[in-house]
């Protein structure tokens, strides 16, 4: 775990007296621990499989640990449902749609969603810190975003149950049958929210399948899932690995497959499926430009680069992980980026100071690392952050190269750390190029005072998020999905019940 | 008015380091390759009377980044010697104010002794960094804060509206130095500042920086008035390089006064301006802090920000009246455990 931390160079005194014209943000009034405390926290030492409206031990009989990548410490642990598992759930989910599910009102269905996004708000500070525990991230993001995002997801979708025959002018809709929904690692309990809330709403059952290294916050979702008292096997949660995602993806019973992860994974999944019935939706990765042009307001651009890319530790999809800026306010840029870096506070996800957690996992700081080293060999210059990292657990300081070219593996290559790659523009053509550059198209981000350059951007931009003089801004009325290898499928508004409808 | 400026600042562009390029034909292969300055933004010039500042296109602001960004250095968690720190900082960082048609000298008088010990029972506490009052008290509050810290900061310039005569508000702040007044907390002129005669504003505060002599200078920008942000950038850098100690929010007489977006975005100007020439601005939010709670929001927003060389009486002050009493009542709570009722602090 020995990171090198580049050594903040010198600064260039700007005038005769010789003085180094440099901020300090050191110790002169240091922010004592303000640690959220877990005491209150409930987690089980072992979680069984949630099928049918009930705690089940795996046919399989294994169990995994999840840890806490902030301490390494095991938390508990959870079934690794095998095939024969999943084949239960969705059974369950079988029998629940055409007993309960698909014949129930639309006003009905929304009571039991309403009554989830309000269980989810009543426990948002327990889910908020397991969210951290389990994934590494800072409790201020899970009790500020994560949290309030989740629940908001299942009231929109709530609101929609009964107003489905509206949605698509003219054109009757019905519900697919069971969906398997797989879900990654870096926004748990929201991307649970993303795929659980608006199949219900659209009358599908689920089987859910949380990701591998935190799959806590959908058992506890799972919980409440109960005690809403939902109809038996409406939504059921396989906890497990990729064979256990695998299985459920390659299940002849599945009607619909959405999948949020890696675009090697995804691409399986696509081919898995080739020529079956199953309908798919894919969210994979991303490589997003973040344009600043020299007319950008300067200091909230910094402020947009930061959240763009160390927000979550960097593990977003839609991250903007590069960074072009017009070649005249280049140094401008770099130099208040340092600045603004050095106030970023690493450290335990339970601190409510904390700005960057930890890494989510050891394969994937192995996998950052590796990156980094690459973009170092390839004779970029790095600059991380003067953070102190802790012993203990899984850490990467807030990171960006300097001197890369589109050519660079760190400028190609999805990092989903926090690692930002630094590149160049001349004009708005020349930015646009670049942008599309890439195999990816899931977001960008352009910043510029003049809206008529937001809106030429945005219509020359292949991607399927685009922000103005912002970023990492989320909200379930707004579709989000991607482009080209960024998959396909657009999850929240209006279009997001596209995917889990039938439309006539 | 307008071609005028056009043609001065022409002239001044070389003033603040910018020479027109004219392409000549033995300039073909090239200038030599030349160090620029990374931050242009409003190199400190003192003119005198008669200066004129350039044209110039501060960087743009987004108002709801600002504004977020504000917001979320307010959730900064602040504990225990975290907490107590920030508040005794907050109390050696205060310009105790009282600025009323029905001043007194006994009214400041008491001023002056709450600044000189904010709490009686604990003379660790404070003092003060200044008292700010009308040029009618200085000499009363000179006298009483005699042999003390405290400085006495004087409002002048026709404060708070500025609508008078040039070489009124210039006598008022002579006067108010001959007085004693350590500090002058002047008013730019806001209706010259929203026509675009940045001209008129930049000499006023040049002309009232000469007449100040060895006080230092505090302009006040009166943002509530201004409009937008993108006014008050603009404002902030023609104060700075007009020659401000310091970049003040409000009278106190307008609101909204001192806001945590505005006190950002100020100090962002001041860092730029850190960057372009080394010189250390000072900042002072004014108005509306009323509680602890606040005074510690703006000072994260200074730490992180500005870093630890602005923690300090010197660059950063609170023009209040009201949060004395509130820092003392949330002081007395880290020491004792309960809240005091508001009688046990005196009010002055």
């Amino acid at each position: 775990m020995a990171h090198t931390m580049t050594k903040r160079e010198s600064e260039t005194a700007l005038e005769a007296t010789g003085a180094v014209v440099a901020l300090d943000f050191g110790k002169a009034w240091d922010y004592a621990p303000a640690p959220e405390s877990p005491d209150h926290v409930h987690i089980d030492p072992r979680y069984g499989l949630f099928i049918g409206g009930r705690w089940v031990t795996p046919r399989s009989g294994r169990f995994f640990q999840t840890i806490n990548p902030s301490t390494e410490e095991v938390l508990s642990e959870v079934a690794d449902a095998n095939a024969q598992d999943v084949d239960d759930a969705v059974k369950a989910a079988r029998e629940a749609y055409d007993t309960y599910w698909s014949r129930m009102r639309g006003a009905d269905r929304a009571k039991y969603i309403f009554r989830i996004a309000r269980a989810i708000q009543e426990k948002a500070r327990e889910l908020a810190i397991v969210e951290s525990m389990d994934g590494g991230k800072p409790i201020k993001e899970s009790r500020d975003i994560d949290l309030p995002l989740a629940a908001a997801h299942f009231f929109y979708h709530a609101g929609w149950a009964d107003k489905l025959d509206y949605a698509f002018h003219g054109r009757r809709v019905r519900s697919l049958g069971v969906a398997g929904q797989i879900i990654p690692w870096n926004f748990p309990l929201l991307m649970a929210a993303w795929k659980i809330a608006p199949a219900l709403a659209c009358g599908n059952t689920v089987v859910l399948k949380p990701a591998e290294t935190t799959p806590l916050t959908a058992l506890l979702l799972a919980k409440i899932i109960e005690e809403a008292e939902l109809p038996p096997g409406v939504v059921n949660i396989v906890t497990g690995g990729g064979e256990t995602g695998a299985a459920l993806a390659s299940h002849p019973d599945v009607n619909k497959v959405a999948f949020t992860g890696s675009t090697s994974v995804g691409k399986r999944i696509q081919r898995a499926i080739a020529g079956t019935h199953k309908r798919l939706s894919l969210e994979l990765g991303g490589k997003a430009a973040n344009i600043v042009f020299a007319d950008a307001p300067i200091d909230q651009a910094v402020d947009g680069i930061v959240n763009g890319i160390y927000f979550n530790q960097g593990h977003v999809c839609c991250a903007g992980s590069r960074l072009l800026v017009e070649e005249s306010v280049h140094d401008t840029i770099v130099k208040k980026l340092r600045d603004r870096m050095a106030t970023l506070r690493m450290g335990s996800p339970l601190d409510k100071n904390t700005d960057v957690g930890a890494i989510n996992s050891k394969a994937q700081l192995a996998r950052i690392q590796e990156l980094v080293a690459a973009g170092e060999e390839e004779g970029c210059e790095r600059y991380s952050a003067p953070c102190p990292l802790p012993s203990k657990g899984y850490w990467f300081p807030p990171t960006f190269f300097t001197g890369a070219s589109m050519s660079s593996r760190i400028a190609r290559e999805e990092i989903f750390g926090p690692v930002l790659t630094i590149l160049t523009f001349r004009t708005p053509d020349e930015a646009v190029e670049k942008a599309n550059n890439t195999s990816y198209g899931l977001s960008a981000g352009v910043w510029t005072d003049k809206g008529a350059k937001i809106f030429y951007m945005a219509t020359k931009l292949k991607a399927g998020v685009i922000w103005g003089n912002t970023f990492n801004k989320f909200d379930p009325t707004s579709p989000f999905g991607g482009y080209k290898e960024s998959g396909f499928g657009r999850e929240g508004g209006r279009q997001g019940l596209a995917a889990y409808l039938e439309v006539e | 008015m307008v071609a005028s400026h056009a043609v001065s600042t022409l002239e001044h562009r070389s003033d603040i380091g910018e020479t027109d390029e004219v392409l000549e034909s033995d300039d073909l292969a090239g200038p030599p390759p030349q160090e620029q300055p990374l931050f242009k933004a409003g190199a400190p010039r003192r003119g005198g009377v008669g200066s004129m500042y350039a044209l110039f296109a501060p960087p743009a602001v987004d108002a709801v980044a600002l504004e977020e960004r504000a917001a979320s250095l307010g959730k900064r968690s602040l504990k225990g010697e975290t907490k107590l720190a920030g508040l005794r900082l907050a109390i050696a960082m205060m310009d105790l104010t009282t600025l009323e048609g029905k001043d007194t000298p006994g009214k400041v008088s008491q001023l002056c002794q709450k600044a000189r010990t904010p709490l009686s029972n604990d003379p660790s506490v404070g003092p003060c960094a200044a008292i700010c009052v009308y040029p009618n008290h200085v000499v009363t509050a000179k006298a009483r804060l005699a042999g003390s810290t405290v400085k006495v900061a004087s409002v002048a310039t026709a404060f708070p509206s500025g609508q008078s005569p040039l070489d009124i508000k210039l006598a008022d702040t002579r006067r108010a130095v001959d007085f004693g007044a350590d500090e002058i907390d002047m008013v730019i002129d806001r209706g010259a500042m929203l026509v675009g005669d940045f001209s008129k504003v930049f000499d006023e505060i040049a002309a009232t920086k000469e007449a100040c002599g060895p006080a230092h200078l505090k302009v006040i920008l009166e943002t509530g008035e201004l409009g937008s942000y993108d006014v008050i950038r603009k404002a902030s850098e023609l104060a700075i390089a007009a020659g401000a100690d310091f970049i003040k929010t409000s009278t106190g007489k307008i609101q909204p006064a001192a806001t945590p977006p505005v006190t950002l975005l100020m100090l962002e100007v001041i860092r730029d301006h850190y960057y372009a020439s080394g010189r250390r601005i000072g900042m002072k939010p004014a108005g509306g802090v009323r509680t602890a709670k606040q005074a510690l929001h703006y000072l994260v927003l200074v730490k992180e920000t500005l870093g630890d060389a602005w923690l300090t009486p010197d660059l950063f002050r609170f023009g209040a009246s009201a949060l004395l009493n509130d820092v003392l009542m949330q002081l007395e709570k880290q020491r004792t455990g309960n809240y005091q009722a508001a009688d046990d602090f005196s009010k002055d």
